[in-house]
C-alpha cells in the first residue's frame, strides 16, 4: 500500500448539539480515490470540510503527511477544494478564476498563463479564457471550478458532491472525465457522494457514513458483494435482506429452508441477516427450488426482467433474463457463495438507520 | 396572462403620465423660460452667482462626506449581520427599520437636545474628562443629521447583497490560498458592488437635495442648495429660478447614476487587463 | 474575542440609531417646559395631548392620508404589476422605468414639481392634493415589492388552474393572488410607512391650514415644539414595537410548529 497522507483521530462534530461526527477515524494514502458515500446528514460533508478547513471539529486531530493540521487555516493547507455548485468567482472571467491561487502565491505571468492554457487543456475548455462563468453551461462550470483547484498543484482534491447539479448523461461523461483526470494527475481524490452508483464507478476505496459513523471501509467489489451490515447493503444497489438463523458453519437457515453457505465463525444457532443481491436469486422449476413462489410482479427493465416472488411469508426481488409471468409457480435456489452473512445490529440506533432509507 | 388584460394597465399609465411626467415637464417649462413666458437660460445659469454655488458646493461636500462615513459605517456593520444566524436576521433588521416610526423632523431634532453645550453627550464626555463638542449649528451636526437619517438606507442594500454572497465563494478564495484581506479586496467587495451602488444613490441623492436636515441642525444661517431653492417656492415666489435650480440639481443625481451605471459594468465585464 | 469586537460595534450604532428616540421618550415625560431642563416626571403632557385640537386634526389627517393613499396606491400598483407581467419586456421596463422615478429623484423636486401642476390645473390646495401626491410617490414602492413574486410565480399554475375547470377570474383569485399576497401585503406597508413619514412632498403640496403631524412639527420648530408632540410620537412608537413584536412573535412560534412537524 502506498503513503499514508492523510489520518483523521477520533473526530467528533456537533452542531447545535446534534452529534454530525461520532470519534471518526479515517486513514487516506497516497494516490487514492476515496469515495465518502452516506445518505444526506450521515456526516460526510462536514468530514470534507474538516479536512479542507472550514469547519474545526470538536475534539480529534487531523494529520496531513504526519503533521498536525487541525488548526491551520484553509489559506494554509495543501489541499484544494472542488465546491458544490462549484462557487467561481462571477465577477471574474475564465482565466482570472483559475489564475486566482495562483496570483496569491506570487507566481510569475508567464507561467501563470502557462498554467491557464494547460488547465484548460486537462478539463477540455481551451479557448475559454475570456468567458465570464455566467456564460458556461453546468458542465462547463464544473470543469473550471476543477481546473482552478488543480493548477494550485494539491496533494489532495476534495470533491464536495460535483455532479450534483448536472443531469443524468453529463454525470456520467463527468465521471469518466474525472477518473482520466485523477490518472494524468496523479494525486489523491477525496470525493463526496451520495450515488451509489458514481462511488462504486470512479472509487479505489468507498467509505459507507450512516449517521455519523462509518459503517464500512473498503472496494467498490468488497462493499458490494460483502457488506457488513443491513444498512450498507440495503443503500449499495438493490438487495433481499431476510433475518435467518445460522445452523453451524456453512450452513444457515433461511425462511425455515436450510442454505449451504460459505461463511464460518458466526456460532451455532445465531441470529443473523442475510444479503442475497437479486440477481444471484436463480429462479427455477418449482421441483427444482429449495423455495417454492409465485410470481406476483413484473416489470421489464431493458437489460432484464425485475420480479418478485412471494415464497415463504417473503417478498424477494429477483433480477433474471428469462421471464417468468405473474401467477407462476417457481423454485429458488441461491449459490452458496451468493449469500452473504451478517450480523445483527447491535444498537437500536443501526437498526432505526434500516428503516430511514 | 392574456393580452386583453393590457388595459388593467391604463390607470397606472393615466396616473404616470399626468402626475411623474406633466410635472417633469412643467418644471422644465418653468427652468426654461422668463415670467413673460420667454426662453432663457438665466434660471440655469443663475448657478454660478457667488451664494447659488456656495450653496451647490457646500451640499455637494456635505453630501459625500455623509455618504462616505454611511459607506464605512454600514460596510462592516452590514458584514456582520450577514454572517449571522438566520434566526436573528428579521430581527436585526427590524431594528434598523424601527426608528423610521418615530417621526424623522423629531428624530433630527432631538439631536438638538442631544449635543447642546450642556447636554446628555457633552455631560457624558465631561464625566469621563474629556472635552466637550460643540457643534450645534455647524455643518458637523448637519453632516451627523445626514448620516444619522440615511444611514439605514446604506445598511440595508448592502446587507442583501452581502447575504446573498455564496459562502463556498468565500470558501473557494481561503481553499485557493487568499488571507482574509485579499479574500475581502478581490471577492467580498467586488460582488457587493451593486449593494453598495445602490446604497450610495439611496444615500447621496435625499443628502444632497435636503433642506430639512440643515435648517434643523444647521441653525438659519448655512443655506444648502435645497434651501435655496424650497425660499424660491415658499417665500421669494420665484418659480422660475426654482425650477431652473432644480434642473441642476436634477443633472447631478442624472450624473450619479450614470457614474453608477459605469461602475456596475465594469464589474461585470473585467477583462483579462488584470493577468 | 471577535464576536465581543461585533457586539460592541453592533450595540455602538444600535445606540447611535436609537439615542434620539430615547430622547424623545424621556422628554415626553419632562415637567419642565424647555428641552434643556428636567424638570421632574410628569404625565400631564399625556393628558393634555388629548385635548390639544390641533395635534389630534393632524394626527387624523395623517392617519386618514396614510391609509386612502397606501390603499390607493395598492390597488393601482397591483393591477400594473399584473397587467404588466404579459406586456413586452421592452414596453414593461420603460412603464418600470417611469415609476421608480419619483423613487430616485429628489423629493424637494417631486414635490415641487407637483406643487406647480397642482397650480397651473387651479386646484384648491388641502387634503386632496396631498392625498394624490402621496398615492404617486408610494406607487413605486408597491410595484417594488409585488414585481420580485410576480416573476417567482409559475404561470404553470394559473394553466393548471384553467385546466382543472375554473374560469379565468376564480383561477386567479384562488391561484394567482394568495401567492402574490405577501408581496402586496408588504408593498401596502412600506407604503404606509412612508406616507406616515413624508414631510417634504406634504410640505410643497398641503395648503394653508391643513397640517399633517410632520408639517405641524416643522411649523412649531422655530416657536419650539410643544412637548404633546413628544407624547404622541411616544405613544406611535411604542404602538407600533409592540405591534411588531406581536406579529413576529406570532409568525415565530407558527414556523417553530412548522420545523416540528417535519421532524
Amino acid at each position: 500500500m502506498s503513503k499514508e497522507l492523510i489520518y483523521l483521530s477520533n473526530i467528533s462534530k456537533s452542531f447545535d448539539g446534534q452529534l454530525v461526527l461520532d470519534e471518526l477515524n479515517l486513514k487516506i494514502h497516497e494516490n487514492e480515490f476515496v469515495t465518502l458515500l452516506g445518505p444526506s446528514g450521515c456526516g460526510k460533508t462536514t468530514t470534507l470540510r474538516i479536512l479542507g478547513g472550514f469547519t474545526s471539529p470538536d475534539t480529534g486531530r487531523v494529520y496531513f503527511d504526519g503533521q498536525d493540521i487541525t488548526h491551520i487555516p484553509p489559506n494554509k493547507r495543501q489541499l484544494n477544494t472542488v465546491f458544490q455548485k462549484y462557487a467561481l468567482f462571477t465577477h471574474m472571467t475564465i482565466a482570472e478564476n483559475i489564475a486566482f491561487g495562483l496570483k496569491v502565491k506570487k507566481k510569475s505571468q508567464s507561467y501563470i498563463k502557462d498554467k491557464i492554457r494547460y488547465a484548460l487543456k486537462l478539463v477540455n475548455l481551451e479557448g475559454y479564457e475570456n468567458r465570464m462563468p455566467d456564460s458556461l453551461s453546468g458542465g462547463q462550470q464544473q470543469r473550471i471550478a476543477i481546473a482552478r483547484a488543480i493548477v494550485n498543484e494539491p496533494k489532495i482534491l476534495l470533491l464536495d458532491e460535483p455532479l450534483g447539479a448536472l443531469d443524468l448523461k453529463l454525470r456520467q461523461e463527468m465521471q469518466y472525465e474525472l477518473i482520466r483526470m485523477k490518472n494524468e494527475l496523479g494525486i489523491t481524490f477525496v470525493y463526496v457522494t451520495h450515488d451509489q452508483e458514481e462511488a462504486l464507478t470512479m472509487s479505489d476505496t468507498i467509505v459507507v457514513m450512516n449517521q455519523g459513523y462509518i459503517q464500512q471501509i473498503g472496494s467498490p467489489e468488497s462493499i458490494y458483494n460483502e457488506p457488513e451490515n443491513a444498512f450498507v447493503a440495503d443503500f449499495i444497489g438493490d438487495s433481499n435482506i431476510i433475518p435467518a438463523t445460522m445452523i453451524e458453519d456453512k450452513l444457515v437457515r433461511i425462511l425455515d429452508t436450510c442454505f449451504a453457505c460459505v461463511d464460518e465463525g458466526f456460532g451455532h444457532n445465531k441470529p443473523v441477516d442475510v444479503v442475497i443481491r437479486p440477481e444471484d436469486v436463480e429462479l427455477t422449476e418449482p421441483s427444482e427450488g429449495l423455495l417454492q413462489g409465485v410470481v406476483t410482479h413484473l416489470i421489464f427493465k431493458g437489460v432484464h426482467y425485475e420480479m418478485e416472488v412471494m415464497a415463504n411469508g417473503f417478498e424477494w426481488l429477483v433480477h433474471s433474463t428469462t421471464l417468468f409471468p405473474v401467477g407462476r409457480q417457481v423454485g429458488i435456489r441461491v449459490d452458496p457463495f451468493n449469500i452473504q452473512i451478517m450480523n445483527k445490529p447491535e444498537s437500536e440506533d443501526e437498526e432505526a438507520t434500516v428503516i430511514d432509507i | 396572462m392574456t393580452s386583453k388584460n393590457k388595459w388593467l394597465s391604463a390607470p397606472y399609465i393615466l396616473w404616470s403620465a399626468l402626475f411623474i411626467i406633466v410635472p417633469l415637464a412643467m418644471i422644465f417649462y418653468y427652468g426654461l423660460t422668463d415670467k413673460t413666458g420667454a426662453f432663457t437660460l438665466e434660471n440655469i445659469t443663475a448657478i454660478m452667482t457667488a451664494e447659488h454655488a456656495k450653496a451647490l458646493w457646500l451640499s455637494l461636500l456635505l453630501s459625500l462626506i455623509s455618504t462616505l462615513i454611511c459607506f464605512l459605517l454600514a460596510y462592516p456593520l452590514a458584514m456582520i449581520l450577514a454572517g449571522m444566524k438566520i434566526s436573528q436576521h428579521s430581527f436585526m433588521i427590524f431594528i434598523f427599520i424601527l426608528p423610521m416610526w418615530m417621526n424623522f423632523l423629531l428624530r433630527t431634532l432631538a439631536w438638538q437636545t442631544l449635543l447642546e453645550k450642556s447636554g446628555v453627550i457633552n455631560s457624558v464626555l465631561a464625566f469621563f474628562h474629556l472635552p466637550g463638542i460643540n457643534i450645534i449649528n455647524t455643518p458637523y451636526a448637519i453632516v451627523l443629521g445626514m448620516v444619522y437619517n440615511f444611514l439605514p438606507f446604506m445598511v440595508l442594500p448592502l446587507y442583501n447583497v452581502l447575504s446573498k454572497i455564496d459562502e463556498n465563494v468565500i470558501n473557494a478564495a481561503r481553499d485557493l490560498g487568499a488571507g482574509s484581506a485579499y479574500t475581502f479586496f478581490r471577492i467580498t467587495l467586488p460582488l457587493s458592488i451593486p449593494g453598495i451602488i445602490s446604497g450610495v444613490t439611496m444615500v447621496f441623492v435625499p443628502a444632497l437635495t435636503t433642506f430639512v436636515i440643515s435648517t434643523l441642525l444647521g441653525g438659519s444661517k448655512i443655506l444648502l442648495i435645497g434651501n435655496v431653492i424650497e425660499q424660491e417656492f415658499t417665500q421669494a415666489s420665484n418659480w422660475h429660478l426654482g425650477s431652473g435650480l432644480s434642473i441642476v440639481l436634477m443633472i447631478f443625481i442624472i450624473l450619479n447614476m450614470i457614474v453608477s451605471a459605469l461602475f456596475d459594468k465594469e464589474s461585470d465585464g473585467g477583462g483579462m487587463e488584470i493577468l | 474575542m471577535k464576536n465581543t469586537a461585533k457586539k460592541i460595534y453592533i450595540a455602538l450604532i444600535f445606540i447611535f440609531l436609537y439615542a434620539p428616540i430615547v430622547t424623545l421618550m424621556v422628554l415626553s415625560f419632562n415637567a419642565s417646559k424647555t428641552r434643556a431642563k428636567w424638570g421632574g416626571f410628569t404625565l400631564q403632557w399625556y393628558s393634555a395631548l388629548f385635548q390639544n385640537r390641533d395635534i389630534m386634526e393632524a394626527l387624523g389627517n395623517t392617519l386618514f392620508i396614510a391609509v386612502i393613499s397606501s390603499l390607493a396606491a395598492t390597488v393601482i400598483g397591483a393591477i400594473a404589476c399584473i397587467s404588466m407581467n404579459g406586456m413586452k419586456r421592452r414596453t414593461r421596463s420603460v412603464l418600470l422605468g417611469i415609476a421608480n422615478i419619483p423613487m430616485l429623484n429628489a423629493e424637494i423636486v417631486t414635490g415641487i414639481s407637483l406643487m406647480l401642476l397642482f397650480i397651473s390645473l387651479g386646484m384648491r390646495f388641502g387634503l386632496g392634493t396631498i392625498l394624490l401626491s402621496h398615492i404617486t410617490f408610494n406607487i413605486p414602492y408597491v410595484i417594488l415589492s409585488i414585481m420580485p413574486r410576480m416573476k417567482q410565480l409559475n404561470p404553470s399554475i394559473y394553466e393548471a388552474a384553467l385546466d382543472l375547470g375554473a374560469s379565468p377570474g376564480t383561477a386567479f383569485f384562488k391561484v394567482v393572488f394568495p401567492d402574490l399576497l405577501p408581496g402586496i401585503l408588504s408593498g401596502f406597508l412600506m407604503a404606509f410607512t412612508m406616507s406616515l413619514d413624508d414631510f417634504i412632498i406634504t410640505h410643497f403640496t398641503k395648503g394653508a391650514g391643513v397640517d399633517t403631524l410632520s408639517t405641524k412639527i416643522y411649523t412649531e420648530v422655530k416657536k419650539g415644539i410643544k412637548p404633546e408632540m413628544y407624547a404622541l410620537s411616544t405613544i406611535i412608537f411604542v404602538t407600533v414595537l409592540l405591534l411588531l413584536v406581536l406579529v413576529n412573535a406570532a409568525s415565530g412560534t407558527k414556523n417553530e410548529k412548522a420545523k416540528e412537524k417535519e421532524s
